[in-house]
């Protein structure tokens, strides 16, 4: 039983090669095989969304995917966002805004918002909390996190009618 | 939690998706999106020794897309939640599935969770067994003999219990397309957006003036499967909208409905909401 499988996942750009328990959660395989600890194990049952990481394009649980189900996909995470300047003004939106304390949930949440940017770019306040709805944050009441994505929907609205 | 050690096969054909499920019996899970089985791994619900993982299957029409054909929708097992919530045929033709859809958990697990999953796991609170029950859907099984039809209405017994055979598993729901006159309205109360709902409730008629015919009323979180309310639905047929004839659908409920409390709401809070949720739908339903 648990009999390791071969797997070749493209993270952030770069193919991993890694031989793994099927058991291996993709969150786990990502900050325990490839050391990215950027997103985080939560709950563990899907609830909370510290663990949002991309997989082809589209944002899933880390904690509901197994690593041999992304086997030959691209998964990208909260480092591939930062370092390629993806979500820069998104992350200058939350510092500026103290949307986030003790950090834990950021992440996922930034994963979470930037989906949101590209998916809904007219999306109202409402329409921001519910897309959010799936990421719990326990320090900052939301308040500023929806503030500072309404503020980068904003801005990016205005860049695109450049 | 972590998930207990188990094997993983991920078959590239039908042919070979039976064989698996034959040579492992009731050792194997099918495994698709893994929104509900992944968590019940990690919470040590179950301890399957392998997991098939059928999304391999993407080449197999039987078991993808959606499709209309002959006034009939056709939606695949591997369907993912958020392609039907894109999809223009759903909401077109489906448009209680439509409305159904974003009450679904949240957009990171709508991309993973599959339509043929919700039904094979039969959750009496889930969203697409209620809308089958109220559309009277039929749901297509497939086993190595070939493929066998339940109308949604006979498909699921008990709590987490269906009509499905060793060997089967659900290859696609087939829905009536929406025919003209008629309307359809879904709702549902939870505590948070996304949460397992406390009520909810799909509801189908056509609507002449006001005048309520051929209704369908179904509910979920009241009872261990999706419950269609006859004597409500009865209470409907071919009146007209109007406080009286409401009152008359939200009275026959008590009979019929069978919630459970669970830690925040007690049995007759939750009658009591499928009441006020009845009202809500039937004015939506008329146009009120």
């Amino acid at each position: 039983m648990g009999v390791k499988l071969q797997t070749a996942i493209v993270v952030n750009g770069v193919t991993e090669n890694r031989t793994i328990e099927p058991r291996t959660h993709l969150i786990d395989y990502l900050r325990d095989e490839c050391g990215l600890t950027g997103a985080h194990a939560g709950c563990e049952h899907g609830v909370c969304g510290a663990c949002t990481v991309r997989v082809d394009g589209e944002i899933v649980r880390g904690c509901l995917t197994l690593a041999v189900q992304a086997d030959g996909k691209s998964v990208d995470t909260i480092e591939g966002l930062s370092d390629s300047g993806e979500i820069a003004d998104l992350q200058k939106a939350f510092h500026e805004h103290n949307a986030l304390q003790c950090g834990f949930c950021t992440p996922g949440m930034l994963m979470a918002a930037q989906d949101l940017l590209r998916e809904m770019p007219n999306a109202s306040r409402e329409e921001i909390r519910e897309y959010m709805s799936g990421n719990y944050c326990r320090c900052t009441g939301y308040q500023a996190i929806v503030d500072a994505v309404e503020d980068v929907l904003q801005a990016r609205r205005k860049g695109a009618g450049k | 939690m972590k998930a207990p050690a188990f094997d993983y096969v991920k078959p590239k054909s039908l042919a070979e998706t039976f064989d698996l499920i034959e040579r492992h019996g009731d050792e194997a899970r099918l495994l698709a999106g893994g929104q509900t089985l992944m968590a019940t791994l990690n919470m040590r619900l179950s301890q399957p020794g392998i997991l098939i993982d059928i999304t391999g299957l993407a080449g197999e029409a039987a078991l993808n897309g959606i499709r209309e054909e002959g006034g009939v929708v056709r939606i695949g097992a591997l369907a993912k939640h958020r392609e039907i919530e894109r999809s223009e045929q759903i909401a077109k033709s489906v448009p209680m599935l439509a409305q159904a859809v974003p009450h679904i958990a949240h957009i990171a697990i709508r991309n993973a969770g599959t339509f043929g999953g919700s039904i094979a796991f039969a959750d009496p609170a889930a969203e697409y067994p209620v809308c089958a029950v109220a559309l009277n859907a039929d749901i297509v099984l497939m086993s190595k003999q070939g493929e066998r039809k339940v109308s949604a209405r006979q498909f699921f017994k008990a709590l987490y219990e269906t009509d499905m055979r060793p060997g089967e598993l659900v290859a696609r729901g087939e829905f009536v397309a929406q025919k003209p006159g008629y309307r359809s309205v879904f709702m549902e109360l939870a505590r948070r957006h996304g949460d397992y709902a406390i009520v909810g409730v799909a509801a189908h008629a056509k609507v002449d003036g006001g005048r309520l015919s051929d209704v369908s009323l179904a509910y979920l979180g009241m009872g261990g499967i999706p419950m269609l309310a006859k004597s409500a639905m009865t209470a409907l047929e071919g009146k007209p909208y109007a406080p009286n004839t409401v009152a008359a659908a939200q009275n026959a409920l008590a009979a019929e409905l069978e919630p459970n409390a669970d830690l925040y709401s007690s049995a007759a809070t939750k009658l009591h909401l499928a009441r006020v949720l009845t009202g809500r739908a039937l004015a939506a339903l008329a146009g009120a």
